[in-house]
């Protein structure tokens, strides 16, 4: 771990694809803040990055995938999930981390979302929540607050919301916080904090989107959303997940909402097969792996 | 309440300084390392960069107490901040 | 309970047991499926198989994440499979898709059942033959391989799996559910006698390893994450570093390598059954199930002093274009019985170009063809 600014930032460049920036995101927008964070967050744990994978679906917060200098997977809309699913099991020693934005995980992918959840499987997933589908021009989504204008709802929301973090614990997720672009500071120690917990872990990050969703909600550009969550953002860590719903214009409730420890899908598995098969002399090779990796996780 | 004695590196401890490198053409305007440092060091400036955006320059790079917010905020990975003496110790040694 | 490991042997098992123990010989260590009948089997032995091999079994949500658990599983380093049958085929088709734009190796067997959509769960159909080639969307190439019985069904797995690894793509089975519920003997030879295809690695360090750029063959090596190749791969239109490029140009040089690298290779990859093709006056063209009762009725009408041969696609894409065109300048008719409306018969009529009469024998599903139907069109073929 670093504490000095200057070593932390080379450091941080190396996990940055310097060759694609700048990226493709507007003036304003805060998914380029939420990749910044991840980064740092992930050069102050002693996670060797080159086990690190980064998965994302499509859309704005899709092509995060494709600035980081690890190995990432920009895959298919809704997918990243059950892409990660399979890289992390077949694979334990990763650290797979899904990097997707709201329309991709909670709409079109919410299935696997809410299955990987049940299943607990080793996961850091950051969604970033800009309550709209930027890249297709400004549509509603299943986060857009009731009465939000968007291409699609012109008049404004009339579809209930999801409340993710709700969505998330509900689903059997084993950590759950949820923070603005604005926090960064927050942000990037719950990231951290997330990254070296074993277990699905959920981190919402609402973030501005002035091209389109601000736009058509009065707040034209990235700074005003940035002050609207300054002034209206309140920390409650510990919150119950179902008391976050988001209003448009109202409060947004921010922290950590839920932190617990249940056994993974690979730890269960492991029982499973342990009862069936017996003692060590019996042992599949892969079954050692996992053990090798649980132990080498819980030291 | 009587303060009994002084921390004995009280007279060696300074606040951090940073030194602030922005990539102008990387800078897309959006303000918010502007409006968010706590010590007000940045400003819009009135040139426009590559892209044609007014770049955020630093216009009292002497109150920059390092705390790199600026830097985590930038949304295009434009800013960093490097601390004082840090820089110093490169150019001597480096 | 013994871990078992690889079986050797004779064994009685049905086409869908010996998929599972096809891909167990061929080291695939990681499945992820959806029940659906009639492949669920091959999900149930594959469940009770790799963890006894150290492999790695989830039931996914639905066929669009067992598609990309696949996908990601190949990516870490593993060979992995699925299996599934047409609704799930359906669901599928997002993801092989991508698994054709990364290059990545994998086997997704179809057992397939008559359609549209719920059709007949329980029984036949080969209506999935024209999704296999061009179900998803956009310009690419495939493999698709149909076994006739169960030993088929263990050997085309194994080979499958070595085609993916050899051309970095998902490969298809498609078998059909009388093969796949069909109990025949099955011969598993030692390990040893298994030729298997090993990834291509990279042979540059990270630094240098350029992901998408072809070996002579079009083939580019793959490194698998956490090697420390820190690259990047992108459903969008790439270049050979991976990155994203929205040119007609990039599209044009990456599509084409992808079509050109099965098309430049089919000697290599095709392999057709014939019997009797040479001097024939018919020829019936068939594969799956319905190349079995074809065989039986070319015996038939031998029997009666017709000059007729048999020709069994066991690579059905790439379609062997050039040896149906050779037959079309000696044969008179091809006859095409297909459980379905006429979906390869178009591909026949293709390549025979006129040259030779091409008739269909359709069947909706259901059934296979019942022997005396394909005799009566022999015989009305050459009267």
């Amino acid at each position: 771990m670093n504490d000095d600014g200057s070593e932390q930032t080379q450091e941080m460049d190396q996990y940055l694809r310097e060759d694609r920036m700048p990226h493709i995101w507007c003036p304003g927008c805060g998914i380029g803040s939420v990749l910044h964070c991840f980064l740092s967050a992930l050069v102050k744990t002693d996670i060797d990055a080159d086990k690190v994978c980064v998965v994302s679906g499509i859309g704005c917060t899709g092509r995060a995938a494709g600035y980081v200098h690890l190995d990432s997977f920009h895959t298919t809309h809704g997918r990243a999930i059950p892409f990660a699913t399979g890289l992390k099991l077949a694979n334990p020693e990763l650290q797979v981390v899904v990097f997707s934005g709201d329309g991709d995980l909670v709409a079109i992918g919410g299935n696997h979302l809410i299955h990987a959840a049940r299943r607990n499987i080793d996961m850091t997933i950051i969604c970033v929540n800009n309550f709209n589908y930027g890249m297709t021009g400004g549509q509603l989504g299943p986060t857009t607050p009731l009465d939000a204008r968007t291409a699609t709802s012109p008049s404004g929301n009339y579809e209930r919301p999801f409340n993710i973090p709700y969505l998330a614990a509900a689903s059997g997720a084993t950590y759950v916080a949820r923070w603005t672009s604005m926090h960064v500071r927050r942000l990037e120690q719950t990231i951290n904090e997330a990254l070296l917990k074993r277990g699905f872990k959920f981190i919402e990050v609402i973030a501005p989107c002035p091209t389109v969703y601000g736009r058509m909600n009065r707040q034209p550009t990235g700074m005003d959303q940035m002050r609207y969550y300054q002034e209206n953002s309140v920390i409650q860590h510990g919150a119950d997940p179902k008391d976050v719903d988001i209003d448009l214009n109202g409060k947004i409730i921010v922290g950590k909402f839920i932190d617990i420890d249940l056994p993974t899908y690979s730890d269960l598995q492991l029982r499973v097969e342990q009862k069936a098969f017996g003692p060590e002399e019996s042992k599949g090779e892969a079954v050692k792996k996992k053990a090798a990796t649980a132990a080498s996780k819980s030291k | 309440m009587k303060i009994w004695r002084k921390a004995l590196d009280l007279n060696k401890v300074k606040p951090s300084r940073g030194q602030i490198e922005i990539m102008e053409d990387r800078c897309k305007g959006c303000r918010f390392c502007i409006e968010f440092c706590p010590k007000h060091v940045l400003e819009e400036s009135k040139a426009f960069n590559a892209k044609g955006y007014h770049p955020a320059q630093a216009a009292q790079p002497e109150d920059c107490v390092n705390c790199g917010l600026c830097e985590m905020l930038c949304p295009e990975f434009a800013i960093k901040v490097t601390e004082e003496e840090k820089v110093k110790e490169v150019v001597r040694h480096g | 309970m013994a871990r078992r490991g690889p079986l050797v042997g004779e064994f009685f098992m049905n086409g869908d047991i010996a998929c599972a123990e096809g891909g167990i010989s061929a080291g695939c260590r990681f499945f992820a499926g959806y029940p659906i009948t009639p492949a669920t089997e091959v999900a149930e032995r594959m469940a009770a198989r790799l963890p006894e091999v150290g492999g790695t079994f989830i039931q996914m949500e639905d066929e669009l994440g067992s598609m990309a658990a696949i996908l990601g599983a190949s990516w870490a380093g593993v060979k992995s499979m699925t299996s599934t049958s047409g609704p799930g085929f359906s669901l599928m088709m997002e993801n092989l898709g991508l698994g054709i734009m990364l290059e990545t190796p994998c086997v997704v067997a179809n057992i397939q059942r008559a359609g549209p959509s719920t059709g007949l769960p329980t029984l036949t159909g080969q209506g999935d033959m024209m999704q296999a080639r061009w179900g998803s969307h956009g310009p690419y190439s495939i493999i698709a391989l149909c076994p006739s019985s169960p030993q088929e069904c263990y050997y085309l797995t194994i080979k499958a799996f070595n085609l993916s690894e050899q051309y970095r793509l998902p490969v298809l089975v498609m078998a059909d559910e009388i093969v796949g519920h069909m109990s025949e003997k099955v011969v598993i030879p030692p390990p040893e006698d298994i030729p298997l295809t090993p990834r291509r690695q990279p042979t540059t360090p990270p630094g240098e390893y350029v992901p998408f750029q072809p070996d002579e063959d079009l083939v580019p090596p793959m490194a698998n994450a956490g090697d420390g190749y820190r690259f990047h791969v992108t459903g969008l239109t790439h270049d050979e570093r991976g990155y994203p490029v929205m040119t007609a140009a990039a599209q044009d040089k990456l599509v084409r390598r992808l079509i050109d690298k099965i098309e430049v290779n089919k000697a290599d990859i095709i392999e057709i059954e014939e019997d009797g093709t040479e001097d024939a006056d018919v020829i019936v063209c068939s594969y799956g199930i319905s190349a079995r009762v074809s065989q039986y009725a070319v015996e038939l009408a031998r029997g009666e002093g017709i000059k007729v041969g048999m020709l069994r696609l066991i690579t059905v894409w790439p379609f062997p274009e050039e040896r149906i065109r050779q037959l079309a300048r000696q044969t008179k008719t091809f006859i095409v019985p297909e459980i379905n409306s006429g979906q390869i018969v178009l591909e026949v009529e293709r390549c025979a170009g006129g040259k030779a009469e091409t008739l269909l024998l359709p069947h909706m599903g259901g059934s296979a063809h019942r022997p005396e139907t394909i005799l009566e069109a022999i015989r009305s073929a050459v009267k």
